[in-house]
């Protein structure tokens, strides 16, 4: 099982995607979307794994210690928040585009607005 | 396009995207075998380099310095387009932050979430003061520690109402807190060119005991700032969407 953190990467990316094209409320699409995205911690905190080896935090044990890629940690800790933040925004854009055009259906806007 | 030939393109498109998957797959180290070295170079010099022991902090604010100031800017942007995109529309009007109808009978608050909500205000700013200023010894740091800080003004709002959340974190000061913590990590880098230094070099003593608080020099500087703008932000997006409920209404 030795890929099997990258088949569950791919599977979490297909699953959400499928979801954004076949969505019909924005909110929907909107939580689709995290989904897409939370693929990538998977992949980013599977790749820097090492077999045995501890977090990087070096408070209380040897700087030889093994542990694991730091990088990829540092770029899935990021990329949560701003995650959150950039979700805020499109869930505001939902919210003006439900005044404007009396629908949630990404399907229905599309004939509405080109 | 209709649905049904919209899902035959997606199919379509997500084979051809799971044999590349697959293909690329192939070429990379199982899971638990990572080649490095960059990784293993960073874990056994951050220590000594910077004193921080906590290396995905000193990966964030120090060697990757640059990029976190760019996220950080997305966040930013990201809660000016909340407030941009939320604010009061032609046709709109903006209610009154008072009761309307002093007379009709609103259910309260239950008790056990004013409780709640109380007893955990206090330790949820301690816990997120204590994160978002440890970002050299342990895990934690200012995008964890904003977050939790911002939770604390989210409890105010549950267990009183939109007036006293209004009152706990005015627009102008949570505004002025955001541009704080965003400007503070860029002038920090400024402030290292201002000395002939390369942009967002560490200037700051490092002190002698790795992991210590005072330790590691600009990194815990700049962990403190991030978590001003990080807690910043998300209060002024809740504020905002909270706003946008209560308080805009359709008419003049």
């Amino acid at each position: 099982m030795q890929y099997f953190p990258f088949v569950v990467v791919a599977w979490i990316l297909a699953v959400g995607l499928y979801g954004i094209v076949t969505s019909r409320h924005l909110v929907h699409l909107i939580m689709c979307l995290i989904v897409v995205q939370s693929s990538t911690y998977v992949l980013l905190l599977g790749v820097g794994y090492v077999t045995g080896a501890v977090a990087p935090y070096f408070y209380d044990i040897g700087v030889h210690t093994p542990a694991v890629d730091p990088v990829v940690q540092a770029l899935a800790l990021t990329d949560v928040v701003v995650e959150a933040a950039v979700t805020a925004l499109l869930l505001a854009f939902a919210v003006q585009a439900h005044k404007r055009f009396g629908t949630l259906d990404p399907q229905e806007l599309v004939s509405l607005k080109g | 396009m209709t649905p049904s030939l919209r899902r035959w393109v997606f199919l379509a498109g997500a084979a051809g995207l799971v044999a590349f998957y697959l293909w690329g797959l192939v070429g990379l180290p199982g899971f638990g075998d990572y080649p490095g070295p960059y990784g293993f170079i960073v874990n056994h010099i951050a220590v000594p380099q910077t004193k921080a022991t906590g290396v995905v902090s000193a990966v964030n604010f120090e060697y990757r310095g640059f990029d976190t100031v760019g996220e950080e800017f997305i966040l930013f942007t990201a809660a000016a387009g909340v407030s941009i995109v939320l604010r009061r529309l032609r046709g709109e009007r903006q209610r009154p932050a008072v009761d309307e109808a002093a007379d009709r009978d609103v259910p309260a608050t239950s008790s056990a979430v004013r409780m709640l909500a109380l007893l955990f205000t206090g330790p949820v700013v301690v816990v997120g003061w204590w994160l978002a200023s440890h970002a050299q010894t342990n895990p934690s740091g200012g995008f964890q520690g904003g977050v939790i800080l911002a939770t604390a003004f989210i409890l105010v709002y549950l267990s009183g109402e939109f007036l006293v959340f209004k009152r706990f974190s005015p627009v102008n000061l949570t505004d002025v807190t955001e541009a704080v913590g965003a400007g503070g990590f860029a002038a920090i880098g400024v402030s290292a060119v201002a000395m002939g230094l390369p942009y967002l070099y560490n200037f700051l003593p490092l002190g002698t005991t790795p992991g210590a608080v005072s330790s590691s020099g600009t990194i815990a500087l700049i962990s403190f700032f991030v978590g001003l703008e990080v807690a910043a932000a998300f209060i002024l997006i809740v504020g905002e969407l909270l706003e946008q409920t209560l308080l805009i209404r359709q008419g003049q």
